[in-house]
């Protein structure tokens, strides 16, 4: 059993936006899951809704063997030890009032680990795990730069020794020379720690980086969803292929790209049929009545495609 | 190549209550060209382009020496008046959230039109021609009905879009374009992107691009200028620079994407920060960071030398 299976997971805000529509996906213990997609696809509200951070409207999520949608509060609170999350803007998720050191010794406090001395010293030594200075302990978060704050996040985030952690643009607010400073630090705690990791970006480079599978959405929906280099180099889905070739990199000449027309579709209004269709360079007939759908939800190791170009 | 250049930055200095925000930068733009201005946020490249239009807020900002000539006119000189005719009409400024430079209670065809009406002694019929016929070359779908539209009825592409038309009202001979699509999804900044390279290609407009992505700047731009702490520390051709980058920061900042390195794999970072204005070291102001530094770096700060491809490092990569 994985350590996270979502089985039709969905959420539908009031007024009708459906903003995650039956996803189905795994996460094993120590893999990195990339989820890419422009805004609006629902990866966020994804994100959140396996944590329950927001209350899904239907489908399941198993964590560690255990149904989340039907736990009680009290008892979510104890799972979520081990689910924990970070969030783009390092400096709106750290209360300004608090020093450093309380700000990460809270997760503790809160599932009452530890006496005071106890804590002190898992701040300072997590402190030291993220890169930053243990009298970093006594300072407060205005006092560090965007970098340093995302290391307080992620400190605070690992206090409790988390198996599953969801990064939601994670260093999509940093420069590039600090961007790339936090992907090391992530890769590397990932490692130590055998975390899981829910990677959720816009920037397909960087996903590209982290993950070791992909999965991509569109309009609520997963798309396709395979093994990072099998997205990469032999995408299937035509928005897939549009989004990777739309990404421009240095050096590489801009030819042959698909630039796609229009814009994403009005979520509370998803076209029928595929709801990539009216944007879709190979759109059929077909596509424009039936709904494409993944051949085995949930994901195969091969990969996995929801299009009429591969029935 | 003209002998002329349509804009020419030589040694702008500028300081934000009394520190030093940039430090010495020249720049140049000929017509129909299109320059990137790339570096990480806190390096002055945002500051840089609100000095052309003259836009700084002063004070607390002031500039402290420097020149910036456009098409022979000197226009750190010019008086309010002089400035308010140059702005829209012959220079056009596009930023990177269109929300916020958008006014909310106006329709979009009421804003476009404006521009003209300020610009061009026309009447209010011709001036919302002139609007229909820029929203349509910028591919806003629909044009007559998106006159009549508020900028929150349109998505985030869409209001791009209306910028765009808006600055290429008057036809300027420079659009300056901070962070146009950073905001933006990958397919929207594609067409965006596409749109902007199409317009300078057939009315000859210069563009100056500023953006911390270094993938745009390879794909559009025909030199580049890599600015660090304050300073242009690198020019050149955008294909000589990203295939031979010499200034040990831009080699460091290229080598550090993602994009450059194979998947799963340490990336080559850069350590520390970026120094704030007013922290920057003595020397050259990228040497605590940089890998290859020499006794000199932390003592001189190296001059910018070179014609077409020209560097600040006293010990560059070969």
């Amino acid at each position: 059993m994985s350590l996270l299976e979502l089985d039709n997971l969905s959420k539908t805000y009031p007024g009708g936006v459906r903003a995650v529509s039956e996803v189905s996906l795994s996460i094993e213990a120590g893999e990195v899951l990339g989820v890419v997609g422009e805004s609006g696809c629902g990866k966020s509200t994804l994100g959140r809704t396996l944590l329950r951070l927001i209350e899904p409207s239907g489908g399941s999520i198993h964590f560690a063997g255990r149904d989340l949608t039907k736990l009680s509060r009290h008892d979510m609170k104890a799972v979520r030890r081990d689910l924990q999350v970070i969030f783009q803007d390092p400096f709106g998720s750290l209360n300004p009032r608090h020093t450093v050191g309380y700000i990460i010794a809270e997760p503790l406090v809160v599932h009452h680990v530890g006496d005071r001395q106890a804590r002190a010293k898992r701040v300072a030594e997590l402190l030291n795990i993220v890169g930053l200075p243990e009298d970093a302990a006594s300072r407060y978060p205005h006092e560090f730069s965007g970098g340093q704050r995302q290391r307080i996040a992620i400190a605070r985030a690992l206090a409790l020794e988390p198996k599953l952690l969801v990064a939601d643009e994670a260093v999509s607010a940093l420069d590039v020379s600090i961007q790339s400073q936090i992907i090391n630090l992530i890769a590397e705690l990932r490692q130590k720690m055998n975390l899981a990791i829910l990677f959720i970006s816009h920037d397909l480079s960087v996903i590209r980086h982290v993950s070791d599978r992909i999965a991509v959405m569109y309009l609520g929906r997963i798309v396709e969803i395979g093994p990072t280099e099998t997205i990469m180099t032999a995408p299937k889905h035509p928005y897939t292929q549009a989004l990777l070739s739309a990404v421009p990199r240095p050096g590489v000449a801009r030819v042959d790209r698909v630039v796609l027309k229009g814009e994403l579709p009005d979520p509370a209004n998803p076209p029928a049929g595929c709801a990539f269709h009216t944007r879709c360079p190979k759109v059929m007939d077909i596509c424009h009545t039936k709904r494409p759908v993944l051949a085995a939800p949930g994901g195969t190791l091969a990969g996995d495609v929801a299009c009429h170009l591969y029935p | 190549m003209p002998a002329e250049a349509l804009l020419t930055i030589e040694n702008l200095r500028i300081s934000a209550s009394g520190r030093p925000v940039i430090e010495g930068v020249s720049l140049e733009i000929r017509a129909g060209e299109m320059l990137g201005l790339v570096g990480e946020s806190g390096c002055g490249k945002s500051v840089t382009a609100l000095s052309i239009m003259r836009l700084l807020a002063e004070p607390p900002m002031r500039i402290d020496g420097g020149s910036i000539r456009y098409d022979g006119q000197d226009i750190l000189a010019l008086d309010e008046h002089a400035l308010e005719k140059l702005r829209g009409d012959r220079i056009a400024m596009i930023f990177q959230e269109p929300m916020t430079s958008l006014n909310p209670v106006f329709t979009v065809g009421d804003q476009i039109s404006e521009v003209v009406l300020l610009h061009r002694d026309v009447s209010r019929q011709v001036a919302d021609a002139r609007a229909v016929e820029l929203l349509t070359r910028v591919g806003i779908p629909a044009p007559a009905a998106a006159m009549t539209r508020y900028p929150h009825q349109l998505s985030g592409g869409q209001r791009q879009r209306v910028m765009i038309a808006m600055a290429l009202a008057c036809d300027p001979s420079l659009l300056v374009a901070d962070e146009p699509t950073t905001a933006l999804d990958v397919t929207v900044q594609a067409q965006i992107l596409d749109l902007i390279d199409d317009l300078r290609r057939e009315t000859g407009m210069a563009v100056l691009l500023i953006t911390h992505d270094l993938g745009v700047v390879s794909q559009y731009c025909d030199r580049v200028a890599v600015m660090y702490g304050g300073r242009v520390v690198e020019q050149a051709p955008a294909d000589e620079l990203f295939a031979h980058p010499r200034h040990r920061y831009t080699e460091a900042l290229l080598a550090t994407i993602p994009a450059s390195n194979p998947p799963g794999t340490r990336l080559p970072a850069i350590s520390g920060t970026v120094p704030p204005p007013g922290k920057r070291p003595n020397g050259c102001t990228f040497h605590p960071r940089c890998h290859a530094n020499v006794a000199r770096c932390s003592v001189d700060m190296p001059d910018l030398v070179g014609e077409a491809h020209s560097i600040r490092c006293w010990n560059p990569a070969s």
